[in-house]
């Protein structure tokens, strides 16, 4: 295939899409492990709820309230998946995590792990594994944007703008606002922070609840775009978590650039040399690793 | 010792050495007092909707069909999950036939788990009754004398579907092709009967198993300007891409899309809105007649989903081998082999069915087309049968096979 100046600028709008799900997704993550120190292996399955939430709030919750004529619009998804998934987050931080900060990471790695074993476990039992449609994509977003050089459709181009909006929302939350230094404040030195007055430990299951309301997000935004699917989230979740290591683990801006660029590297891979497009993103997390072991974005420990 | 314990002893060891020829050639009989059929398949992955829980479904029906014994003898279900990974179904294989005592094998959807298994059953004296996997090397390069080819075949899907397409027109096509055995084969079995029929292949690009967005191969198939994008993969894969050339606008641009192996539950995710008027082939559907109709019935109420081509060919499969079980009155696996490639195979999956020397159940396929939303008359009324091909039309004619069993 000849490579031209539209097929590559094609490939890169694409790679942009996945980059902008990359990004959120790894952002979660980070700033989950910037300020609770854990690996949060649930982020794929928490993921996927969010999508399942917007999924069947639109079929499901008009018959259950007796009202068929009933549906959880998407614009009302965006919120309300969040929330609730963020509600579920915050139980497993109170009743779980919270036992395990001081201990290795490697135990709230397998404790996340088991748990998302088990929500995708349960979806499995349930739901159709090549996955349900989503047809609550509201009529604004249907059809497709001429871009010059491709027609690109419309939702995808929305799905890029809301995750970019979000993810330098979240950016400058954390790094710009009285409420993120006292977020970073408090994972440096939790004791002098509380002295000052702050509840730490309910800043922590707060931000817990954020980072994988941010996955919810993601779930409900992918949802129109690729099939509901109780493994969507399994998917995704190894190639997130290169991201942030790529990224250097923790580090909010890293997990954004890096998310947005790998889907373009990806993108671009995919027209150069297809086979590869599965493992691109992991040759460039060993050549990374050899010459920055602490990420790009990293600070060394 | 005393004369009592001396007499006793060597009575027990008469017993013993009299014993000994009858332990040493079964040549009769159950081995290992049981019959044990293992169910190996993709348990949580990308193609577990189309094999999966069902497919153990179907088997444990038919041994409770049956009657749970043969021959005076327990019959057994065991299962696991290769993830779709080779090296996982080889491990489990091997485990099931040293020690696990399990005497068939049945499921294995997905070709390079099938293929690692079949010869792992050859080298082990076991038989293997395929019916998930596709790959036409089944039964060419890699056949064995205890490998079963059951449910359906690239050659077939290729054969039935691909010159239906072409004869309406779909003369150049352009592959999205799975990258592994499986793909490989269905793009190429495909393209010899494109290229048979006067068509040609522009092109084609390989995606790995279980990939989320196809947008970039489908932006490629598009430039391609080829009439047919011949999509040579399934389960998740299938559903992904014909979702998202939708969402490109690339069939109302005038490019068909054409599924090479398309199961039910397939159509049932993707919605008849956007499967309308697809045209594939298959080796069985659940509406076909009343013995597929009363079954699947009841498999519905057991599974909740309508059966797909490999779990109702599951089905079959076992009866079929208890059945040879019993006519042979042994489960040596020569012995069944030989039974089962004597026996009429017709039942509610399979019609006018025949096992080959090269392995291949040959039995009639169908052409099937996605049913409009205004023909369905409930939620699995998806599907109707178009053409009926008989097998010996449909799949490989033996003359051909480049299988080591087969006498030429």
């Amino acid at each position: 295939m000849d490579v031209t100046f539209q097929t590559v600028m094609s490939q890169l709008m694409l790679g942009l899409n996945n980059g902008a799900f990359y990004a959120v997704l790894s952002l979660g993550l980070a700033v989950i492990f910037g300020l609770l120190n854990i690996i949060n292996f649930a982020h794929g399955a928490l993921y996927m709820l969010g999508a399942f939430v917007a999924l069947l709030g639109y079929t499901e919750l008009g018959p259950l309230l007796g009202m068929p004529e009933f549906h959880l619009n998407y614009w009302a998804a965006l919120i309300v998946a969040p929330l609730v998934v963020g509600g579920i987050g915050i139980i497993l931080e109170r009743t779980m995590l919270r036992r395990l900060y001081r201990v290795d990471h490697l135990y709230g790695l397998l404790l996340t792990f088991g748990v998302a074993l088990i929500f995708q476990g349960i979806f499995t039992n349930y739901f159709n594994v090549s996955g349900t449609p989503y047809d609550g994509k509201p009529e604004l977003l249907n059809g497709v944007v001429n871009l010059g050089f491709m027609m690109f459709p419309t939702y995808r181009l929305w799905s890029i703008v809301v995750s970019l909006t979000i993810c330098f929302g979240t950016w400058f939350m954390i790094e710009r606002t009285r409420l993120g230094s006292y977020l970073r404040a408090g994972t440096e030195n939790p004791h002098l922070v509380q002295a000052f007055g702050i509840n730490v430990p309910l800043m922590v299951t707060l931000t817990y609840g954020y980072g994988v309301g941010l996955a919810a997000f993601a779930g409900v935004v992918a949802a129109p775009i690729y099939s509901v699917s109780p493994v969507m989230g399994a998917e995704m979740i190894i190639t997130v978590f290169a991201v942030v290591v790529i990224g250097g683990m923790g580090s909010i801006m890293g997990a954004i650039v890096t998310g947005l660029a790998l889907g373009m590297v990806e993108g671009l891979t995919k027209v150069i040399y297809p086979p590869a497009s599965s493992t691109v993103i992991f040759f460039m997390m060993v050549l990374v690793l050899l010459v920055k072991p602490a990420g790009l974005f990293g600070k060394e420990q | 010792m005393n004369v009592m314990l001396r007499k006793a002893l060597a009575g027990m060891l008469i017993g013993v050495l009299a014993s000994t020829p009858a332990l040493a050639a079964p040549a009769k009989g159950i081995s290992d007092n049981v019959v044990k059929i293992g169910v190996l398949t993709d348990m949580s992955g990308v193609y577990s909707a189309i094999g999966g829980k069902g497919t153990l479904t179907a088997v444990e029906m038919a041994v409770a069909d049956f009657g749970g014994t043969v021959l005076g003898k327990p019959i057994q279900v065991v299962s696991a999950d290769h993830q779709n990974k080779a090296d996982i179904a080889s491990t489990k294989a091997r485990e099931w036939f040293d020690t696990g005592k399990v005497d068939m094998v049945t499921g294995l959807l997905n070709s390079a788990c099938a293929l690692a298994v079949q010869k792992i059953g050859a080298d082990k004296k076991r038989i293997t009754m395929n019916t998930g996997a596709g790959s036409t090397d089944l039964t060419n390069k890699d056949c064995t004398p205890y490998g079963i080819h059951y449910a359906y075949d690239n050659y077939a899907l290729a054969n039935v579907a691909g010159s239906a397409i072409v004869s309406h027109g779909g003369k150049s096509w352009y592959f999205i092709t799975a990258d592994y055995a499986f793909g490989h084969s269905l793009e190429k079995n495909t393209s010899n009967f494109v290229q048979k029929l006067g068509g040609k292949v522009v092109g084609s690009v390989r995606h790995p198993l279980s990939t989320a967005d196809f947008s970039s191969y489908l932006l490629q198939a598009q430039s391609s300007g080829a009439k047919v994008i011949g999509l040579a993969n399934a389960g998740g894969d299938f559903t992904n891409a014909v979702k998202q050339a939708r969402e490109f606008g690339i069939v109302q641009k005038g490019q068909t899309i054409a599924g090479m192996l398309v199961f039910d539950t397939d159509v049932k995710s993707l919605g008849l809105n956007t499967a309308q008027g697809m045209q594939f082939a298959s080796g069985f559907y659940w509406d076909r007649d009343k013995a597929s109709r009363d079954w699947s019935k009841r498999f519905y109420a057991k599974h909740k989903a309508m059966p797909t081509m490999d779990q109702a060919g599951a089905y079959s499969a076992t009866m079929n081998y208890l059945k040879a079980i019993k006519a042979a009155g042994t489960d040596d696996p020569d012995a069944v082999m030989a039974k089962l490639r004597s026996m009429n195979i017709s039942d509610f999956f399979a019609v006018n069915g025949k096992i080959r020397a090269d392995g291949r159940m040959v039995h009639d396929m169908y052409l099937m087309e996605v049913k409009k939303p205004s023909e369905s008359k409930g939620e699995w009324d998806i599907l109707k049968i178009i053409k009926t091909v008989p097998g010996d039309q449909a799949f490989m004619p033996l003359s051909e096979s480049v299988c080591s069993q087969v006498k030429k």
